[in-house]
């Protein structure tokens, strides 16, 4: 069958939602990264899947904003694991349920 | 133009206040210069009065005043003033010379007290306010001085401070005349609404002269009436006699002093300065005034000289004497004998001071003892008192012709004879007159006559002793013997004037009679016998040989209380008068005094309470409202706040997965809302 834009849609939305799963419940820092990012391609997904089921496919608009997307999730993703290494160096952890300082 | 001493007759009281004001300042061990100046404010004072009664001769019925403007108030003006008359310069000469001696007794009288300086102070006091009684010419200044001299009487009543027997006969003493005095106040408000002066003689428009009686009109006889009841207080009339036999407790020459010839004869010297008062509408010489007064000194006369028969204290026995004269005194005043009365009262301060004093001297060389049974046989012992003391008897019980007191004695009889209301009076004195001569007599036999009782009869249990300080006991080694010179010169200078004073009162030569009726003074021996002379010779003889008869072998018992015992106890106790004020007047002035009480405790008290307990109701309620609505409501917001923060701490958990998956929930809440909107 040939994929509708349904189709993309509710990959993109089941690749969103395990990024959020991710996220939400894995305990080392890199896992929640890599939810993150999971996160991110979701959208991208979401973007390049309403481009070419869009009104002006041929316009390269949905693959610029794409490409934008990617170069940013790289850049967060390098600050993230800078965040991650400079918390590593302070609290010799990367067990996200132990950085509780800011406990209220 | 009035006289110098007519100007100035306030000097005669204004020295001896002097005196007494500046020996209280004195400390007590001076006693030689209090008395030094109490003696020499009285010569002064004698001195004055010398001067003074000799300007009242210059012509019969000599009346001189001197008035002056004391403050006025709106309309009114209050006037105050002095005046001199016969009347007047008679009794400023008996109070002084009297006073005199007096106070010379008392040096040697007093002469052991630890108080000596206090009682010459009081003294002076009590003759400045009693010369300012007697030169008065308001009623306002009259009182003043009247009520001075109460105090006066108060304060030497009790004079031994640590007795609480004077204590209490000072304040009844002063507490019955103040009865009296009520009665005295009311009359001089009544008078000045009515006459609206209270001067006396005022150039025709006193309250005494013409313009001013007739003005008071019918109101007279209240008035009188009212003056009257503070001169019977004073005067110990009765039925407000009982605080004389107990004035008493005080030391003799005070009593001699007050109680015999000046404050008590200030009763009838006030009935005898407002006579026209009481005469007003005269009637045959009879208004209802004056017949009440009449009854009343009757009842008096009869009646105390009735109790002193009984009497076992040598000064009460005198005591009765003058409450029975006073009354005599009023009697002649009220049948319209004036100046009979007022001879008799100038008299009367001559010898009852001299029997005083004499009775003074027998009690200090007795050691203070005062019961009469345990005295006896001194008329060897104390031959200077015992003959002075004879004296002062006859002239109490009125032996003619070379003492003084039959002759006014003698007046008196006379004029209550011609009373045209009644012939009753005359018979009850004459009554009285024998009375007085059979208790003077039992008197001298108990004290002079017979052997001497000492204290041992005190053994047998039978009397109950009178005894007061001994301090003298040590001094004569337990004997009577006669009183120093300083106590018995008196003594001698009185019983000489009672004698001398008869000559001018004789019905032969009655200058004192024609003086102070302001008659010009004639001699006619033919006068001198009368028949009431014989009279009264007869009754007096009546008296005394009654007196001898009962009482010649008495020794220590009385024989009355042998054969008469009920009459005997009867009398002794008084005639149980002062238990009857006891039972009724005083024990309603107790009710009212409980009930005053009372109410003060718990109804005024109450109210203040009640205030103060609303107050403190009202403050405990605000507390209350304060700490518990108040305080209770910030906490409980503080504590919902604190809550309020500890639920919204427990969201911070610290868990970035925590925040992150809120993030999530709230976008996803939006996009459903955004869903349902569009």
């Amino acid at each position: 069958m040939t994929p509708t834009l349904q189709t993309f849609l509710i990959v993109s939305a089941a690749l969103f939602s395990i990024g959020l799963l991710a996220a939400l419940s894995r305990q080392h820092a890199i896992f929640v990264l890599i939810g993150i990012e999971m996160m991110l391609a979701a959208a991208n997904l979401n973007f390049i899947a309403f481009w070419r089921f869009g009104s002006q496919p041929q316009s390269p608009t949905g693959v610029m904003v794409a490409i934008f997307s990617i170069a940013i999730a790289a850049a967060e993703a390098a600050v993230g694991l800078a965040l991650v290494i400079a918390v590593y160096r302070h609290y010799r952890t990367t067990n996200v349920t132990k950085l509780d300082q800011l406990k209220g | 133009m009035t006289p110098w001493i007519v100007t100035n007759l306030w000097l005669i009281p204004a020295v001896p206040l002097a005196a007494s004001l500046i020996i209280l300042l004195l400390a007590n061990s001076r006693g030689r210069m209090a008395r030094a100046l109490a003696i020499t404010g009285q010569v002064v004072a004698l001195t004055f009065a010398i001067v003074a009664f000799l300007r009242t001769l210059a012509e019969p019925g000599y009346r001189a005043s001197h008035n002056f403007t004391w403050f006025t108030f709106g309309a009114h003006t209050l006037r105050l003033g002095w005046v001199l008359d016969p009347l007047t310069a008679a009794m400023l000469l008996m109070i002084t010379f009297v006073g005199l001696w007096i106070f010379v007794f008392s040096i040697g009288y007093m002469a052991g007290d630890r108080n000596f300086t206090r009682f010459f102070a009081y003294l002076s006091f009590f003759s400045a306010a009693m010369l300012g009684v007697v030169i008065a010419n308001s009623l306002l200044l009259l009182f003043v001085c009247w009520e001075l001299v109460g105090l006066a009487s108060y304060l030497l009543i009790g004079f031994w401070i640590h007795k609480p027997s004077a204590a209490a006969a000072a304040k009844k003493a002063f507490i019955t005349t103040r009865i009296g005095d009520i009665a005295l106040f009311l009359g001089i408000l009544w008078l000045y609404r009515s006459s609206g002066t209270l001067l006396f003689y005022d150039e025709g428009n006193g309250c005494l002269e013409a313009t001013g009686l007739l003005a008071l009109g019918t109101s007279a006889t209240f008035v009188a009436l009212l003056i009257f009841g503070g001169a019977a207080g004073k005067s110990g009339q009765f039925p407000l006699h009982v605080w004389l036999p107990d004035a008493m407790e005080g030391p003799t020459p005070v009593s001699a002093l007050i109680h015999a010839a000046t404050m008590v004869a200030a009763g009838v010297f006030l009935v005898a300065r407002v006579y026209p008062l009481f005469s007003l509408g005269a009637v045959d010489g009879v208004t209802p005034s004056l017949t009440v007064v009449v009854w009343i000194g009757v009842i008096t006369a009869l009646m105390a000289s009735l109790i002193a028969v009984a009497q076992f204290d040598i000064k009460r026995i005198l005591a009765y004497s003058t409450v029975s004269q006073l009354g005599l005194m009023m009697v002649s005043l009220g049948v319209g004998g004036v100046a009979a009365g007022i001879m008799h009262l100038l008299a009367h301060g001559f010898f009852k001071a001299l029997l005083f004093l004499g009775s003074g001297s027998v009690i200090h060389s007795c050691h203070h003892e005062q019961d009469i049974r345990k005295m006896g046989g001194l008329r060897h012992l104390m031959p200077v008192t015992f003959l002075t003391y004879a004296i002062g008897m006859m002239t109490l019980s009125g032996v003619p012709f070379f003492f003084s007191g039959a002759w006014t004695k003698e007046e008196i009889l006379h004029a209550t004879a011609h009373w045209s209301r009644s012939s009753v009076p005359s018979y009850l004195m004459m009554a009285g007159v024998v009375l007085t001569a059979l208790y003077m007599t039992r008197q001298m036999i108990f004290v002079f006559f017979g052997t001497r009782r000492e204290a041992s009869e005190l053994a047998t249990g039978q009397v109950r002793p009178i005894r007061h300080r001994t301090d003298s006991l040590r001094r004569t080694g337990g004997h009577a013997q006669e009183s120093p010179r300083v106590m018995t010169v008196p003594l001698i200078v009185l019983a000489v004037c009672t004698t001398v004073l008869s000559v001018v009162l004789t019905p032969a030569w009655p200058w004192l009679h024609d003086y102070l009726n302001g008659e010009p003074a004639h001699f006619q021996i033919g006068q001198l016998i009368q028949p009431m002379l014989f009279v009264s010779l007869a009754l007096v003889a009546a008296g005394v040989w009654l007196g001898i008869l009962l009482y010649r072998n008495a020794g220590g018992t009385d024989p009355l209380a042998q054969t008469q015992p009920i009459l005997f106890r009867f009398l002794e106790n008084k005639m149980w008068l002062d238990e009857l004020y006891a039972k009724t007047v005083l024990s309603w002035s107790t009710m009212f005094s409980r009930a005053s009480d009372w109410m003060d405790r718990y109804i005024w008290d109450g109210l203040v309470r009640a205030i103060g307990a609303a107050g403190h109701f009202f403050g405990i309620v605000t507390t209350n409202f304060d700490e518990r609505a108040i305080n209770a409501g910030v906490d409980e917001s503080a504590t919902g706040t604190r809550g309020l923060g500890r639920f919204m701490s427990a969201g911070h958990s610290g868990q970035i997965q925590t925040y992150l998956g809120a993030v999530a929930v709230g976008m996803l809440a939006l996009l459903i809302l955004y869903a349902w909107l569009a």
